[in-house]
């Protein structure tokens, strides 16, 4: 088991000025964010909103302005970020010869996973997968995963890295309002029991006042940020979400 | 000995090293082919092997190999390229570009009723392979060996959620395009002795079959590889005592293993 570290409160990532345009159109404008470690951001929004060329832009996946910065929040210093990232879903569909080793292993290791087997990289994984106690699931075909146990499989691969920040892209399909308060606690517990902050998208606006530290909602630009309680009880909140509580 | 009788001829020493060698190779990349959902792009691109003759032969160039090696690999790019701008769905575009270079390819060929000369390439003939041409096999099977034990892991996992290998470092584009080059290169490759109508089939069956039954990646291999010799090897010879095309006795062999497997794989929930 990884040792366990208390969030130091003391590192923080900004983004400053971050823009995002697709040909034409103008996806995400003039985001500015500050995200301190140990603390849970949930960024809400309608359907194209933005949310996840958010995600994407941080990543670095889609071209975007403005830069981001993970500063030692003492003396200023500039430090390297690593990002963790737990994706939606992944693309297997039923039948597909990929086990949970196999994914894991592709990102993780240079081990070709079509020859054999690395020992060392089998352990690791193994060992991360105990965090969410999924070592269970380590031969088993990711097709065959229900939807709360890929997610745990995913969170225990972005921790393999120990990234200063972790992105999630709350799961919307396969997992039921149970599972749901699983996956909310899972990631509670690890805010608490490590050095790292995160940013989820969410689309579920009960967990999200329940769980987040700060709530972000954005419209193409920033409409709103504080604690759940102002952003919800702000103007710009009831008229995004005027047509119906709930929408993602 | 009567069963090895055959070994006698030169013809069949070389188809049957040829096979030894195309297809492990072809076992390989289809595995990868079905995983990506690339069977129509593969289909494709033999289908543009007429079209790469044909230009070859409108520019008046010596040996339309080359043409038509290096126009399959321009598709093979073109195609990625456009699949990922293009909001129409893959299948949809791939099919409009397959179409448009087919027609083309055809219309040029039978100018002046002269397309019997190419239909060769249509069915194919493992049995008219030289020595010369089997050290491009080897070669090429190489490559593939080379970019699999060092690439396999990247693609499998730009494969399985492009945004998470991105934030892990690894170019999905660059990936993708060299699968995609080195797909085309096999198909061109190989496409004389095995032909245009049959080859998607020795790609796609053996790595479908192995899907029916395989846990994780390590079996898929093993078994794609292992049934696409099987088939291979036993098809050469059904073909030699019963005096039929090689091509469609492979690949009928293949589909016993598919249906075989297939029912298999249902009765023990694989």
């Amino acid at each position: 088991m990884r040792k366990i570290i208390k969030p130091c409160g003391l590192h923080c990532i900004k983004i400053n000025h971050l823009g995002v345009t697709l040909g034409k159109q103008e996806i995400l404008k003039d985001i500015n964010l500050h995200i301190h470690c140990g603390s849970l951001n949930a960024v809400i929004g309608r359907n194209g909103a933005g949310k996840s060329t958010l995600i994407r832009a941080i990543l670095g996946d889609v071209p975007h302005t403005g830069n981001i910065e993970f500063k030692d929040r003492e003396d200023g210093r500039i430090q390297r970020l690593k990002i963790g990232y737990v994706p939606q879903s992944m693309n297997v569909e039923k039948q597909t010869p990929v086990s949970v080793y196999d994914m894991i292993a592709a990102y993780q290791s240079n081990v070709p996973v079509f020859l054999m087997r690395g020992k060392k990289i089998r352990e690791r994984i193994l060992e991360h997968l105990k965090i969410f106690k999924a070592d269970y699931l380590v031969d088993k075909q990711v097709c065959n995963l229900s939807g709360g146990e890929l997610q745990r499989v995913l969170l225990s691969m972005a921790l393999m890295d120990a990234p200063n920040l972790l992105l999630l892209d709350e799961p919307v399909s396969g997992i039921d309002q149970n599972g749901m308060e699983l996956f909310y606690q899972t990631i509670y517990n690890l805010k608490e029991h490590y050095d790292l902050a995160m940013i989820l998208i969410s689309h579920d606006l009960d967990y999200v006042k329940k769980y987040a530290d700060k709530v972000i909602l954005i419209d193409q630009g920033i409409q709103k940020q504080g604690t759940a309680k102002e952003v919800f009880a702000s103007p710009e909140f009831a008229q995004v979400f005027q047509y119906g509580k709930g929408e993602g | 000995m009567e069963a090895f009788s055959w070994l006698q001829y030169d013809f069949m020493k070389y188809a049957f090293l040829a096979i030894l060698i195309i297809t492990p190779l072809f076992g390989l990349m289809g595995t990868m082919i079905v995983n990506r959902k690339m069977a129509f792009f593969s289909d494709a691109l033999g289908h543009s092997a007429l079209t790469g003759i044909a230009v070859g032969v409108v520019f008046g160039v010596s040996d339309t190999n080359f043409s038509m090696l290096v126009f399959a690999v321009v598709f093979a790019l073109l195609l990625n390229q456009i699949s990922s701008r293009v909001s129409a769905s893959t299948d949809t575009v791939i099919s409009v570009f397959s179409s448009c270079s087919i027609a083309l390819g055809l219309a040029i060929l039978s100018k002046g009723g002269n397309f019997s000369q190419y239909s060769s390439i249509l069915v194919g003939d493992i049995l008219s392979i030289t020595r010369e041409e089997l050290l491009y096999l080897a070669v090429i099977l190489a490559m593939t060996l080379l970019f699999w034990l060092l690439a396999f892991n990247k693609l499998l996992a730009v494969s399985l959620n492009r945004t998470l290998a991105r934030s892990r470092h690894i170019s999905a584009a660059w990936i993708e395009n060299l699968f995609a080059v080195l797909t085309a290169l096999i198909v061109m490759v190989s496409i004389k002795w095995v032909g245009i109508l049959i080859i998607n089939a020795l790609l796609i069956l053996p790595a479908a079959a192995s899907g029916n039954i395989s846990e994780n990646i390590r079996e898929y291999h093993f078994f794609s590889i292992i049934f696409s010799i099987f088939s291979g090897i036993l098809g050469l010879l059904v073909s030699y005592f019963v005096n039929v095309a090689t091509g469609p006795v492979i690949v009928i062999l293949a589909s016993i293993l598919y249906f075989v497997t297939y029912g298999w794989g249902r009765r023990n929930n694989v």
